[in-house]
């Protein structure tokens, strides 16, 4: 043994600082190429915007490195939503429904857990399945037609200003630094990567995998929630077809931010360069007028080349 | 003498910062078995997997059959007829035996794959290497030692001119151990060579022509196998000699302390049935026996990773059976696993998460890990089982896989516990780092824990073990104490036929 010390792998090395470097020459060229790019009111903005797939990346990413996925964060969005407008109109109050909004998602991604872990169901039909019942859940209490929510204590949520950050904004930095002490700092964190990392040495070491497990698609069915009720809010409605593509935007940024999507490894931070990678490119392309085909294409290439890194980097780990 | 197959010139192999491989110069010649031995980590199997085109060498030549050659993947390797079988087994678990063993050998993409041409050629595969496994079964659902024939039959099938062998024998039991070495003999009588990498020096020395020793990554010597000894091997692989292999037993014996594990009439169906058997604090006990014969469903079973269906478990002051390995944790039960790839290690993590994985309440503060609580308790604990605690933030797998074993005795010797199983405690550990190890289970026991293990090796049971349970088909076949031999375990082992030869 000679030189010790920090020695992971080449490939790691260049794909970590590769992803970083990408964000940070996007972010360089949009400003030097758009003036309206550079302007704190744009930046504020796109915050605001991918603040809903920011939060639900976050809880993503920690499923994902529990060796978990959950494609229902759509449904759960859609029915939290639902929840929170119903409660509000029948019961009359806004502050229960928005409580019981949240709290919707993370009743949904236990129920996703248990179907996984004790049900013993593969992942993504697991929550493709369940995604189907929620929103027909969704469907029956909207009965098909919008649920509008008159009521401005329900509205001002999603439009509530803390300084320069909107509510929606200000939800997102501190679900991503909760989710990121969790990951990076405690207990669960590490049976989490422990559980997605090896499952059978997880279990072999006494880990309660099925409970860690389960615990990480709550999480994400809390993110998914916190979304949604934000965003009803922000629409003082709720309705079940909001035809979103969080789950895959959500995904999408977190594989490129080189969350491995084989599980046990990945940290928040990298979750969120990915979600600015991804902000970076839709704003990019707007202010800069570019057909949205080409967006399409571009962010395709990106995810094969992130997966396709993550493969080689595994492999080379052998 | 024959010419040279395989050349290495100056080959250099970095991880990181980390030199497996400097200027490594070595001949394979045509139609020799050439044995690779040396230390963990001394870079045995990253020479492997230069010649076999997994790594590719840093700096240095490689040349086939007098031409120099570069191998961008495996595939480029298996087509010039080198076969390598890694130490960490690369086996497909959802395919069938079948299957694994045709691996890559399906023919091209659109020719249809001819299973009954498969099934016999199998079974003059299976005739030749008198290995007996059912062809369609899954090959996930092998136990190690069988998966471990699956891959020999690879490598078979491929038809290889060079077979890379990396510590085929460490997961066989003694028998089929021996077949492995009978193969290798007959693979040289086809004018086949073989690299054999091997902790067991006896081994390497009944079957080698030369043997190339290995130290931190340097070539020491390649010389004629005829003209070295087990001890000349250990002096040139440690840098020093080897005292001897096993620690002395307690002079005054086991304690007779109350029994640290009780279990009676404890039996799970197919599996064992009317297990007794008890630990006492201080002592040491090996279970021998064959392949299958129950001893590691019984260890598990003992940790609570299977249900028996009856009978009764008492780990010191705790009644069992135990429900999860938590369960047996709690009253002091632990176990090295004996496959650490599978159920051992997380191996993208580092050497501080995988030890402490299973103690993170006693390595936090209201949930949030403290690395410095966790330092604290590993500078101490990695030294002690062998390792140099400079590796503390190493990803597991990086570390050479004596080391990974050295990395879960870390684990369960995290907290002293009242019993400790390990099945297979030493399997890819090399010499020096054996005798280690035995040193550190006596030093354990004489600390009044109980040490239970399971050893194909015999000669590691009676050496360590203060008392010796022989397994045979699930049931305890017989105990030995006192001044126990290979002979009396044997004829335990194989009581059955014995007992027909006798008739
Ligand atoms: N993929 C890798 N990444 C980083 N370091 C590695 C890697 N593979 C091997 N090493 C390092 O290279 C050195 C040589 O390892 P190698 O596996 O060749 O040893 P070995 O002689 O086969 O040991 P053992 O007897 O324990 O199997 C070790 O220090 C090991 O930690
Ligand atoms: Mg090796």
């Amino acid at each position: 043994m000679s030189t010790l010390g920090a020695q992971r792998s080449h490939i790691k090395l260049a794909r970590d600082y590769g992803v970083l470097l990408s964000a940070v020459g996007l972010f360089v060229v949009l400003a030097v190429a758009s003036a309206p790019f550079r302007t704190a009111t744009n930046q504020l903005n796109l915050l605001d915007q991918w603040s809903t797939i920011g939060i639900i990346a976050c809880g993503s990413t920690l499923c994902i490195v529990a060796g978990g996925f959950d494609l229902s964060v759509d449904a759960i969005f859609a029915l939290s939503g639902v929840i929170a407008a119903w409660t509000t109109v029948h019961l009359g109050s806004p502050v229960l429904g928005l409580l019981l909004g949240m709290a919707s998602g993370l009743v949904l991604g236990l129920f996703n857990g248990v179907l996984v872990t004790i049900g013993r169901i593969n992942p993504f039909v697991a929550t493709i399945a369940s995604s189907v019942v929620f929103l027909g859940i969704a469907q029956l209490i909207t009965q098909g037609s919008v649920i509008a929510v008159d009521d401005t204590a329900f509205s001002e949520l999603g439009l509530k200003r803390f300084g320069d950050l909107t509510l929606p904004a200000l939800a997102f930095v501190v679900f991503a630094v909760l989710s990121a002490v969790v990951l990076a700092r405690t207990v669960v964190g590490r049976k989490l990567y422990a559980v997605g990392g090896n499952y059978e040495a997880a279990r072999y070491s006494g880990i309660a995998v099925d409970r860690v497990q389960i615990f990480a698609y709550a999480v994400s069915g809390l993110s998914a929630s916190i979304a949604g009720v934000l965003a009803a809010s922000r629409n003082s409605s709720g309705q079940a077809d909001l035809r979103t593509e969080l789950a895959f935007q959500a995904i999408t940024a977190v594989v490129i931010g080189g969350v491995s999507i084989y599980g046990g490894e990945g940290t928040i931070p990298r979750a969120l360069v990915g979600v600015l990678i991804l902000a970076l490119i839709g704003n990019g392309f707007n202010l800069l007028a570019v057909d949205p085909a080409y967006q399409q294409v571009l962010l395709g290439t990106i995810i094969v080349l992130a997966v396709a890194v993550d493969a080689w980097a595994r492999r080379t780990q052998r | 003498m024959s010419r040279p197959l395989v050349e290495l010139a100056g080959v250099s192999k970095r991880f990181g910062g980390a030199t497996a491989l400097a200027e490594v110069d070595l001949t394979i010649l045509t139609g020799e078995v050439h044995c690779l031995v040396g230390e963990n980590g001394a870079g045995k199997s990253t020479l492997g997997k230069v010649v076999a085109g997994v790594h590719r060498a840093d700096e240095g030549i490689l040349r086939l059959r007098g031409e120099q050659v570069t191998f961008r993947s495996p595939r480029d390797s298996i087509a010039a007829g080198i076969a390598f079988i890694a130490q960490e087994l690369a086996i497909v678990p959802d395919r069938s035996v079948l299957d694994n063993v045709f691996l890559g050998r399906e023919g091209s993409a659109l020719s249809v794959v001819r299973r009954r041409a498969q099934l016999a050629e199998y079974a003059a595969l299976a005739a030749r290497t008198g290995f007996d496994v059912d062809p369609l079964a899954r090959a996930g659902s092998l136990r190690l030692a069988e998966q471990q024939k699956v891959e020999i039959m690879r490598a078979l099938a491929r038809d290889a001119e060079l077979i890379i062998m990396d510590e085929p024998t460490a997961s066989l039991g003694g028998a089929e151990a021996d077949q492995l070495l009978r193969i290798i003999e007959d693979l040289r009588a086809e004018g086949r060579t073989v690299v054999f990498v091997t902790h067991f020096l006896a081994d390497a020395l009944a079957v080698a022509d030369r043997v190339t020793v290995l130290k931190d990554g340097r070539l020491v010597r390649t010389s004629p196998a005829a003209g070295e000894t087990p001890d000349s091997l250990v002096t040139s692989m440690l840098g020093r000699s080897l005292g001897s292999m096993f620690p002395d037993a307690r002079v005054d014996g086991p304690s007779d302390g109350d029994a640290v594990l009780q279990v009676r009439a404890l039996s799970r169906p197919g599996e064992f049935a009317g297990v007794d058997l008890e630990v006492r604090p201080g002592e040491i006990v090996g279970i021998a026996g064959l392949v299958g014969s129950g001893r590691t469903e019984l260890v598990e079973t003992l940790v609570g990773l299977r249900r028996p269906s009856g009978g009764s478990v008492r780990v010191a002051r705790t009644n069992g059976p135990f429900r999860s390995p938590r369960h047996a944790q709690r009253a002091g039960l632990v176990m090295v696993p004996e496959s650490r790839k599978d159920h051992g290690l997380v191996l993208g993590r580092t050497v501080r998460e995988n030890v402490t994985l299973p103690h993170l309440d006693q390595v936090s503060r209201l949930s949030f890990v403290s690395r410095a609580r966790q330092t604290a308790v590993l500078e101490t604990l990695l030294p002690e089982v062998g390792l140099d605690p400079r590796r503390i933030d190493s990803p597991v797998g990086e570390l050479s896989g004596g080391n990974q074993q050295k990395v879960m005795f870390a684990r369960w010797l995290f907290e002293r516990p009242a019993l400790l199983i390990a099945d297979e405690p030493t399997r890819g550990v090399d010499v020096g780092a054996r005798a280690g190890l035995y040193a550190l289970l006596r030093k354990v026991a004489d600390e009044g824990s109980g040490v239970l293990f399971v050893s194909s090796d015999n000669e590691e049971v009676i050496g360590l073990a203060d008392r010796v349970l022989v397994m045979r088909a699930g049931r305890v076949a017989g105990e030995l104490t006192g001044e126990v031999t290979e002979d009396d375990v044997l004829r335990l082992m194989f009581a059955d036929e014995t007992r027909e030869e006798i008739a």
